[in-house]
Parts: C-alpha cells; structure tokens; sequence
C-alpha cells in the first residue's frame, strides 16, 4: 500500500445478484499500481462474480468500477486490451499443445510469444520442456503455469487470477506465489482469489470475502494485530477428548482445530481457569499457550460475528 | 456434533495400539501399476487399519488418483497383492464395491435433485430396503438440520452443507472404508473443521476413512499419514513421526522437502 | 488479421485433432449416398404394374412381354377403363400403369407413330422416377430392334406422367436431397457445437476478455466449416456420378457457388443455436429437432410438397432447404442458369442476410 503510485482498481458500492441469491453485495475498495491484492474466502463468497465483474463479463446491477481509469461498462473494449484474465475453470484448449496455447493467444492480443518473451521466461522455461505435448495431459501445477503465460503474454497492466491454486498441491503453490511476487516487481497490478487462507500473508493487502460481503479489507498484519481478543494455543494428552471438552465449557467462546492444536478464545481473559479446567477433565501433559493468531482464525473470528 | 463418549482415544501417542495387525482392513503389496511404459504406481506397500484415518497425500501427477481408483475396484493393477475388507483387488471388485463409500469434491450429488431424491437414489443402488432408506433418512435430516431444505434441490444449497450431506450419502450404506478425493476444497474454514468432526466420528463408528487433502493442517488430523512423489510412497507415518524425521515444524514443511525434489510429470 | 488467422489455424488443430468426428463427418456421405442408392435400385424389382390395353394387337403383347419378362415388374391387374386407374393406385398395389392407345399397331405403320402413357405413383417419387425411366428404357429397346428389322423409321412415344407428384420428372431426388441435409447437418450443428463447447470448456471466458471482437470469433468459427461442407459437397457430386452415373447438367460453377449461399445460411442458423444454448449437448438436440427434422420431412426431399395438407405446404415456404433443393435439383437435372431460379436464389440469399445479422447482434459481449 506505501509503495503505490497511483490507483489501479476502483471499486465503488458494487453489487450483483442472480435471482434471490446475492452474489456480491456493496463492495468498496481500491487497489493501487503494482500492488499483490488477495480476495480470501470459500468457494460462493462472491470471488468469480466480482471477478466477472471487473473483467467486463458481466454487468454490475448496480455500483461502478474502472480499471486503470477506464470504466467497466462503457470502455470495455479498452480494459480486454490491457488486462490478463485466468478463469477458475482450467480454460486452455486441451487438444492444442502447450506451445499452440501460447501462441494463439499470443496472437489474439496482436503479439508474438518472443515480443514479451522475457516476462514469461522464468515460468515458461519450467514447462518448455513438454511444449508439445497437449495441454490437457499436464499435471496440475504445469497446466497452471501455461495458464498464468498464457493470460500474460500481451503483457497486461493488470493480471486478475481467479483461485488460480485451487485443488493444486502445496509445492506447486508455493512456486506459483514466488512467481506472482516476481512479477509484481515489474510493475504489474495483481488481484488473486483464494480459498486457501495460508496464502493471504503471501500478499501486499487481502480484502476477506464470505457471502457476498467484504468483512474486512487490510494489510495481513494489520488484520491479525487487531485480532480483538486472546488467542491460545492448547494441546493435552488426549486431543479429541480436549475437542469436546473445550466445546463445552461453558468460558469457550471459540475452539477449532488447527492442526495438532486447538485454537481458544475464552470470555474471561484468565487462562488458568482454562488449566484447572482441563485438570479437573483429567487431561495430562497439558500445553497452553497464548499466540499470534494467522489470517484463518482472524477469518472465523469475523465470520462468527 | 461429537458427543463426548464417542471421541475416539488420542491416536497420536499410541497409534499402533488400537490399529493393530489384527485389524487390517487394506493391504497393498508391491502394486504396480504402468500405462504404456508410463509407471504410475510403482510398487506401493501399506496397510490401513480398521477404523483409522489415513491420508493419501502428494504432489498432483503423483499416481495418487490412479491408486485410488484401483483401491475402490474401478480399476485393475497391473501387478503385485491387494486386499480390500477382505476382498481380493482383481476378482472380487464388485465385492468390493459393495463395501466401500466414494466421496469426491468434483462430483458427488446430483444437482438437479432435491436432498431426499439423492439419499433415496444411493440408499437404492446399495441395496438398502425402502425401510432402511426411509428411517435412515429421517435420521440423517435430523443430524444435519436439513429438515427445511430437504425438498431443495442440491444446486440451491450453499457449498459446505452439500459436502457435508455428501458424505453423509458416501456413509449411508455403512460401508468398512470411505474415500475421500479432496472433500474440503474450497469449503470455509468453519465448515471444513465441522466436516472433520463427522470424520472423526465415523472413524469413531469403526468406518476406515481414506483421504485425500491439499489442505495442510488437515494431514496433521490422520492418524497416519503416507507421502506419495513419483509414483512411489516417499514417506508414511504418524504426522508426529514425520515431523520429527524430517525436522519439520509442521506438515506442509514435510511435504514440501519432499515433493520438491520430485520430477512432478505424468 | 493476424488474429483473425491465428483463431482460423486454432479451429483447424481442432477439427483435424478430433479425427473420430472427422471419420464420421467424412464417412457420412458416403455411406448415405449408398444407402440411398441403393435401397432405391432394389426396390425396384417386382413392381406392381398395371396394364390397360386399348389395342390389344400383337406389338402390344410384345411390348407387355418384354416389360414383365424384364424381371423389374409384376402385372397386378389389366384393366379396361380408364376409371379404373385411380382406385387401382389407391389400393396401392400398384406403382405403374402403362397405357396402350387405340389401334397401336395400325398406327405405328401408317403414321409410323404411336403413344404409350406411363402414368407412375409419384408419391414416392425415387422409386416412381427409376420406374418411369425403367419402362422408357425398355421401350426404346422394342424400338431399336423393330427399327433395325424393317428399316423404316417408326417412333413409340411413351409419355410419362407422375401421378399425385406432377412436378416431378424422372429425377435422382436423393442425391440434392442428401446434399441438402448433409450440408444442413454439418455446417449447423458442427459450429454450434464448435461455440458451445468453448462455453462449457470456460474458454469462451477467456476469448470474450481478450480484445477478439464477436465478429472475429464469429467468422473464425465459420471459415473452417465452410471448407469442410464444401469438399463433402464435392464428395457426394463426385460420388453421385460416379456410382449412380448421376450428371450435372447445368454450370457447375452455379452450383458450387449455390451450395456455397447455403452453406453460408446453415452456418449462420448454428451460430444463432449457439448462442442461445450454454452446452453443446443442448446445441446438437436443437440442430437435431429444429434443423434436421424439417430438412428432412418438409424440405420436399423425401415428401413431395404438394401433396402436404395446405398450412405445411405454406410453412414449408420459411424452410430454407426447400428452395436450395429446388435450385440443386434445376441445375443438376434440368440443366437451367440463373435466369430460371433467381427468385429462389434471392429467398435464400435473403434469409442468410436474415440470419447472419441475427446472430452477429445475438452473439454476448459478456457472459449471460
């Protein structure tokens, strides 16, 4: 956000429904130039809609939005000249081989491969060697890298990346968001949706999304410093056990599981009740601990209010 | 959800204890699998046990779906030994189909009918008297707080009450093992965690859940856990056991030492 | 341009990638052709006859002998009135009646001319055509052998006449019927399926993002359609003269540039089928029901138009196919230019405009 030179995406009061169902409902916000901005939330939260949305794929029933100063409904033609898109859906041809993907949409956006051949070079060197084979018979984390190309190719000011690792493995997506911050770096504005909350502090600013709402837009720091209450970590000898019993104690506000932990937030701000607690429980070797809680549990703590 | 006397003993510290040899309820034996001279499952060994919850985790084009599909009888291996609750992996598949519940995040309720048509239509094709599947319904309805949804179609329920129904579905038969192919994918945090519960207590229940997640956090929720890198299985153990040998803080550091080193191509 | 070709080279890695749809598309004319061809020659042998013989002399019964001993006919009834033709077609036993005229015999060599009508039951109209064209065949033979005995130039006149189908002569009806439908099927239901499947495959998304406008989608979908229908026109023409010996009489480069305009207009229906259908399950039922259907059964193809109750008779009118087969069957048959089927022409001309504008504004910007 300091780093911004200017405003990129504009997004005033926009909202969408399809029927009865409200996709997305009065968001706001603005991204700046070059900045990595994450929409976090589960699968309906309204990501592909707003995404749609700012793509010029479908109309707004009502707000505004503009890309780069250009408005979405009346300078469509201008914004799909200057914006990469990636769908959710895989959406390469899978009987064109990977080297037939990149070149036609090369040639879509009037370019070749070599004129922006730099750009894609880091990513596009990890899958040349299967550049013949068709696209459909990649494994996941290749066919995600050839679409990342191929919506970069025509070197876009702004790359919009609808849930671009979902249902890819967990090095693959490690890989994929190192490329991301590389390309940040050259200047490009990226907006990227995700279910996968572990991946919000990979970005500059995530906006956290859950039924067609914003509940909160900031920096990943700034969203876990104002985590409004105590957080502890609690791990006993019997941790399915601890499950049920902290689910019903009657000082639990909060107990998920994260991990081999379970993560607490209390009523009353004293956790040596909680340990007497669990004593009288009959749990053994018990571990509290109080912590920095992550972007999941900031989410949940908003989703439950 | 759980109720208290249902939780199943901590695992963790003991996870051989409960899930003794004498339980086995899969057994892999050298399994090979090849297409052409492509190996995608190159002799693979494990066994789960009754009642266990395992997580089959790798990279994508790690065989991983290829091992599923001959776990759950669709398909034949090429060679080596398998035995699934009981059943031999190349004679019996149909046996075994009769055994087993399927669950997947891709396709696993039909979205054009109402809750109650689908609980009907799988209570139909396992068999299950009109009876069972009535009363059976009822139940599950009433678990699931469906009961004023339960004549909207599928398509019209949010994401995480479909996964949850759908497993529900994948159980109704009371089969020994359950897949499950990636259940919580794009499902909110809450929900996931209440789809966990139901894991645990059907595991609970002496149901063997086999499952798949790119989730992290939730391989630390198995009581083992097996790695699979190019077609072979790079690691299995208690995510406990795993972390410690690989010196890791938690699973996703496992997983990434070793799934990078991998050739990672179908 | 270089867009517009790199989508054109795009969609021909596609048709030639899917070689199962290739075979079929291929292998479609082929087998129709010889299905047609010949489920129509077989019919024709033992067809029921009727004879009303108003002479009675001896060239007559040699006449009649040659007929029925030529294998293709089987004398149902002789008959003495001319009444009784139209009961005996109705009975439906029949599918001919050949009819002497008074004193053949005396006028053959007086006048050296006389007349034998052939009157066929044209509401099958292949089967009526080869009948007609069977019975002038064997005729001309008598002719020939009589004419080399006597050396004196004498003419039998047979002169057919198609009962309930008036308009049709002796006409191969299957190969511009087949042709037709062909055409109809390909080139509809193939682009719309050909969008359809871009949709379903999330690429449509993609495309519609890009700076593509829809008319360059549009007709990068089309060119490579319009290639393949024509070489399967080429390919049944080609294979209707030489397995049924079938010509073209008139200008073959009229007719190319004909099935080209028809071609055209099929493709612009696909296109407007594709864009209101989201899945190409959906898109090939509509080609199906709403295309193939009506090309099949009110197109005139396989039932003459003019025996249709009088509401189709006037729908078939708004049925593209039926005017394309009409100038196909001129200029293959008859032998006429475009002087002779320029209304036609104009109809259909007309209605590819209709269509092409119809669909270019139907085609989205957006999704939904």
């Amino acid at each position: 956000m300091n780093s911004n030179k200017g405003i990129s995406i504009s997004v005033k009061n926009l909202s969408k429904s399809y029927g009865n169902i409200q996709a997305i409902n009065n968001l706001s916000f603005e991204i700046g130039k070059a900045e990595l901005f994450g929409f976090i939330g589960p699968d309906g939260a309204g990501k592909t809609t707003l995404f749609r949305i700012l793509t010029t794929l479908l109309l707004p029933d009502s707000g505004s939005a503009s890309l780069c100063g250009f408005d979405i409904v009346k300078d469509y033609k201008k914004i799909r000249q200057i914006i990469g898109y990636m769908p959710g859906k895989f959406s390469l041809y899978q009987d064109l081989s990977v080297e037939e993907n990149l070149k036609f949409f090369a040639t879509i956006f009037g370019t070749t491969i070599e004129g922006n051949y730099d750009l894609i070079k880091d990513i596009y060197i990890q899958i040349e060697p299967f550049k013949t084979r068709p696209a459909g018979k990649l494994s996941g984390g290749m066919k995600q890298k050839l679409a990342l190309c191929c919506a970069m190719i025509h070197k876009p000011e702004v790359l919009i990346l609808d849930e671009p690792t979902t249902g890819v493995d967990a090095v693959s997506r490690k890989e994929f968001w190192e490329m991301l911050r590389k390309l940040k770096e050259s200047g490009i504005t990226i907006i990227v949706s995700t279910p996968y909350m572990d991946e919000a502090s990979l970005c500059d600013r995530v906006a956290l999304i859950q039924g067609g709402n914003i509940m909160k837009t900031d920096t990943p720091e700034n969203i876990i410093n104002q985590f409004d209450t105590a957080l502890y970590e609690v791990k006993t000898n019997t941790m399915f056990q601890l499950m049920s019993d902290l689910k019903e104690w009657e000082n639990t506000e909060s107990a998920y599981l994260f991990g081999q932990y379970m993560h607490l937030t209390i009523n009353n701000k004293d956790s040596n009740e909680l340990e007497s607690y669990l004593q009288s429980k009959m749990h053994k070797d018990i571990e509290i601990k109080q912590i920095t809680p992550n972007i999941e549990d900031a989410f949940m703590r908003l989703m439950g209010k | 959800m759980t109720k208290k006397n249902e939780i199943p003993a901590n695992s963790k510290s003991s996870p051989l204890e409960k899930f003794g040899k004498a339980n086995v309820i899969i057994t892999v034996k050298n399994l090979v699998k090849k297409f052409g001279d492509f190996i995608a499952n190159d002799h693979l060994n494990f066994e789960v046990y009754k009642g266990e919850i395992f997580g089959f985790l790798g990279a994508n084009g790690a065989g991983k779906t290829t091992a599923i599909r001959i776990l759950c009888g669709l398909s034949k291996p090429t060679s080596g030994e398998l035995n699934i609750a009981g059943f031999d992996g190349y004679k019996d598949t149909e046996k075994i189909k009769k055994n087993i519940g399927y669950m997947s995040q891709k396709f696993s309720l039909y979205e054009d009918l109402t809750v109650v048509e689908n609980i009907r239509f799988y209570g139909g094709i396992y068999g299950l008297s009109s009876k069972d599947i009535k009363e059976r319904t009822q139940n599950l309805i009433e678990k699931l707080n469906l009961d004023e949804v339960k004549d909207k179609l599928i398509k019209d329920l949010p994401l995480g009450w479909r996964q949850k129904l759908a497993f529900s579905v994948a159980i109704l038969h009371e089969p020994k093992i359950v897949f499950l192919d990636e259940p919580t994918g794009g499902v909110d945090p809450i929900t996931r965690r209440q789809f966990w519960d139901m894991i645990y207590e059907a595991a609970n229940n002496g149901i063997t859940v086999f499952v798949t997640t790119h989730y992290m956090d939730e391989a630390e929720y198995c009581n083992r856990v097996s790695i699979m890198v190019d077609g072979k299985i790079a690691a299995l153990d208690t995510p406990d056991g795993l972390m410690k040998t690989f010196d890791a803080k938690n699973m996703e550091e496992v997983f990434i030492k070793l799934a990078r080193g991998a050739n990672n191509n179908e | 341009m270089k867009r517009f070709k790199g989508f054109v080279i795009k969609e021909f890695y596609h048709i030639f990638r899917d070689y199962r749809t290739m075979v079929i598309l291929f292998g479609m004319p082929l087998v129709q052709i010889l299905i047609f061809g010949f489920a129509i020659s077989t019919e024709i042998n033992n067809a029921g006859i009727a004879i009303l013989d108003n002479s009675k002399d001896a060239v007559t019964q040699k006449i009649t002998n040659k007929l029925l001993s030529s294998g293709y006919f089987k004398l149902e009834a002789n008959l003495s009135d001319y009444k009784e033709i139209e009961p005996m077609f109705r009975k439906g036993n029949i599918k001919e009646v050949i009819i002497f005229e008074n004193n053949f015999a005396k006028k053959l060599e007086t006048e050296k001319k006389a007349n034998i009508q052939i009157i066929a039951d044209a509401s099958d109209p292949n089967t009526a055509s080869l009948i007609t064209s069977y019975t002038s065949n064997i005729i001309n033979n008598y002719q020939l052998e009589m004419m080399k005995n006597q050396q004196l130039p004498m003419q039998i006149n047979p002169e057919v006449k198609m009962l309930y189908n008036e308009e049709l002569k002796s006409v191969f009806m299957f190969v511009p019927g087949t042709i037709t439908v062909l055409l109809m099927l390909i080139s509809a239901m193939m682009t719309s399926i050909s969008i359809t499947r871009e949709k379903e495959l999330g690429t449509m998304e993609i495309l519609l993002a890009s700076p593509l406008k829809p008319i360059q989608i549009i007709v990068g979908k089309v060119v490579p359609y319009v290639f393949i229908s024509f070489m399967i026109a080429v390919i049944i023409l080609i294979l209707g003269f030489t397995v049924f010996g079938m010509p073209v009489q008139g200008s073959l480069f009229l007719l190319m540039g004909e099935c080209l305009l028809f071609i055209l207009m099929a493709l612009s229906l696909g296109i407007l089928i594709s864009t209101v259908t989201q899945t190409q399950q959906t898109a090939m039922m509509i080609s199906m029901f709403a295309l193939m259907l009506p090309t099949i059964l009110l197109s005139g193809f396989i039932f003459p138009i003019e025996n249709m109750p009088l509401p189709l008779q006037v729908f078939s009118n708004v049925i593209p196919p039926k005017w394309f087969i009409i100038i196909i069957k001129n200029i293959m048959l008859k032998g006429v230019g475009l002087g002779y089927i320029w209304k036609e022409t104009l109809i259909l001309l007309g209605m590819t405009l209709f269509f092409i504008v119809l669909s270019v504004k139907k085609f989205k910007i957006r999704l939904s």
